[in-house]
């Protein structure tokens, strides 16, 4: 069983972020393969050691990306493509149109995503892919079981879980929850190294570039939220007038009681 | 091309409140989109394939400029498949919306609220999904008129085979109008029953930092934060809850916030509009006394 798994890399979480021209100030940050990535890369992974077959990580990005493909063969992947580009510039579509097409030229069952890109923050890519394909998606996945030609998969919605069966191939974006991600071995970046990376362009995979990067949705501004500044502190020494004071806030201010 | 369709979700009967929002933001927009608001609900339970033919049906028939969808579980696995479809682009989770120059320019929190992205929808229809609680909908008001969508009949590849509620009768974070969240201050599994009590009495969902859902306290589903779910309730209380950077991601844009916490250099003040310096262990349980006081007078 062949499972592919889209891959993007982020800034880390803890990275403060500073607004700059169509995005922000990338000096200086470090970046990670998006966290719930890491759950559909472990997750694509535990299948091919049941099942065999391939892993193969994808990502559209520009140079610096080439390092969270690494990451991904170091904990287990088989092999990877490069996309070379800035996904900052597309949108959603165009991004999920460059991983579509890449996807035509790598066997695959299974198509996993992380539940949104942390950052982007879209939660599109996944499903967006799999209406290019004309796949079934299931979404924000916290379990899964694949069988012959088909997959149970169990999708977090508002207080409850659906569990839903469906054919081969399909996209998954994966949740929190959905495993324990493990972290890379020495041997495991040693072997990666001899992995090559497969690099294309967006012309290698036939893609125009005016599409990739039509301005469906076209940046305007980013800015930060208005600093808070911090309200009132008290003392709750005396925990009866401390909670009299709480309720007063919830009521006058909140108007909530 | 005119006028605004929202998709709409109906429980036990009623529209959902986060469908509610949606008219109402829908309503108010028409006036410089052009056109009428028309809510549609498709005559069948949520199947991203079977949802997906009957809105695409219902755009083609009636050429909205804009297309509104609530950001729940299934308006946010509808939006984009829809989007694929008709080769337009999506502004997702959004807290503001305006209609400029001919354009829907959306407002949407990105870097797990860190910072706010604003982007013209520039394709048509232009689609957007929009963040539960930022849009407030007339409660009182009754019921827009909703229009059923036939559901096509077709053999989906992927279905929904069973529901499971884990827990049952509480309320979800994600579409509450109070949190009552608890850390690592709480010590212990057991005390997590400090948070539900006060989250009773108040009629408020139980939020979770991370640490506590790590260790097995309390199920994912509670966690807010940057890994777990960004919310902006109107009221949110923490209680032995640090305030680190990935949690506040998730909390900061609540309208008011009370956090009670023994340190007093805790990042969680810096966030509060209410700050109690002191031992969650004897303020909780004097807080949801004096709340029920004020809940019976
Ligand atoms: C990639 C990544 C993603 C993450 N995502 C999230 C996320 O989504 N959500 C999240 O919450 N965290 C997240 N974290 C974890 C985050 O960094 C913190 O570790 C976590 O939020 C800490 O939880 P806490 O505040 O409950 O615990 P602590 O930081 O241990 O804080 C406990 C607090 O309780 C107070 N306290 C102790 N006893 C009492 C008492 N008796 N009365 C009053 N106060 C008391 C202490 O003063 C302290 O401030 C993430 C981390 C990473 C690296
Ligand atoms: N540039 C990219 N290259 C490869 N995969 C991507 C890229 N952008 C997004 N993805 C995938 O799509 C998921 C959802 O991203 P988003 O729609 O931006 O929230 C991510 O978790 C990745 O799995």
């Amino acid at each position: 069983m062949n499972s592919v798994v889209c891959i993007s890399h982020v800034p880390d979480t803890e990275a403060r972020i500073k607004p700059a021209g169509k995005g922000i100030d990338e000096a200086g940050l470090k970046f990670i393969v998006s966290p719930y990535d890491e759950y559909a890369l472990e997750e694509a992974i535990r299948i091919k050691e049941a099942k065999g077959g391939d892993v193969t990580v994808v990502t559209f990005g520009p140079d610096r990306a080439a390092q969270a493909l690494r990451e991904c063969l170091a904990r287990g992947a088989t092999k990877a493509m490069h996309i070379k580009g800035d996904p900052g510039a597309a949108d959603s579509l165009g991004i999920a149109k460059v991983l579509a097409a890449a996807l035509k030229s790598i066997p695959h069952d299974l198509v996993f995503f992380g539940k949104q890109g942390v950052g982007t923050d879209n939660a599109l890519v996944g499903p967006m892919v799999a209406e290019l394909l004309g796949y079934p998606q299931v979404n924000v996945v916290t379990h899964m079981e694949v069988g012959d030609g088909s997959l149970t998969a169990h999708r977090e919605i508002e207080g409850a879980e659906e569990v839903i069966e469906s054919s081969q191939p399909a996209v998954i974006t994966a949740q929190k929850g959905l495993n324990e991600p493990r972290y890379s071995s020495l041997k495991g970046i040693m072997a990666a190294k001899k992995i090559p990376i497969d690099t294309k362009s967006l012309a290698d995979l036939g893609l125009e570039e005016s599409d990739v990067f039509n301005q469906r949705v076209v940046f305007v501004s980013i800015e930060l939220p208005p600093e808070k500044s911090g309200g009132r502190k008290i003392d709750g020494a005396d925990p009866a007038a401390a909670a009299k004071e709480i309720v007063k806030f919830i009521r006058e201010e909140a108007k909530a009681l | 091309m005119a006028g605004i369709l929202v998709y709409s979700e109906v429980r036990d009967g009623r529209l959902k409140k986060t469908s509610r929002e949606v008219i109402a933001i829908a309503q108010k927009l028409a006036g410089s989109v052009g056109g009428d608001v028309a809510a549609v609900a498709v005559d069948a339970p949520y199947n991203t394939e079977v949802h997906t033919a009957a809105l695409e049906a219902a755009i083609k028939e009636r050429q909205p400029s804009v297309v509104l969808f609530p950001g729940t579980s299934n308006g946010r696995d509808l939006a984009p498949r829809i989007a694929a479809r008709l080769n337009v682009g999506v502004a997702s989770d959004v807290d503001r919306l305006e209609w400029v120059d001919g354009k829907l320019r959306a407002r949407r929190p990105v870097y797990s609220g860190k910072a706010f992205a604003t982007v013209d929808v520039t394709a048509t229809p232009a689609i957007a999904t929009c963040r539960p609680n930022a849009f407030p909908a007339d409660e009182a008001a009754a019921d827009p008129q909703v229009v059923t969508l036939p559901a096509p009949a077709l053999e989906p590849k992927a279905k929904v085979v069973e529901t499971r509620t884990p827990e049952t009768g509480e309320l979800m974070i994600s579409e509450a109008d109070i949190i009552v969240s608890g850390g690592r201050g709480l010590k212990e599994a057991s005390n997590f029953s400090y948070i539900r009590d006060l989250a009773h009495a108040i009629g408020g969902a139980v939020g979770a930092s991370r640490a506590t859902v790590d260790a097995g306290w309390i199920d994912h589903q509670h966690q807010v934060g940057q890994t777990g779910r960004v919310v902006t309730p109107n009221l949110y209380i923490a209680a032995g809850i640090s305030g680190a950077i990935q949690h506040l991601a998730g909390m900061s844009s609540s309208k008011h916030i009370v956090a009670i916490n023994k340190d007093p250099e805790a990042p969680i003040f810096r966030v509060a509009d209410l700050g109690v310096v002191g031992d969650l262990f004897q303020i909780l349980p004097a807080l949801t006394e004096e709340v029920k006081k004020a809940k019976t007078h």
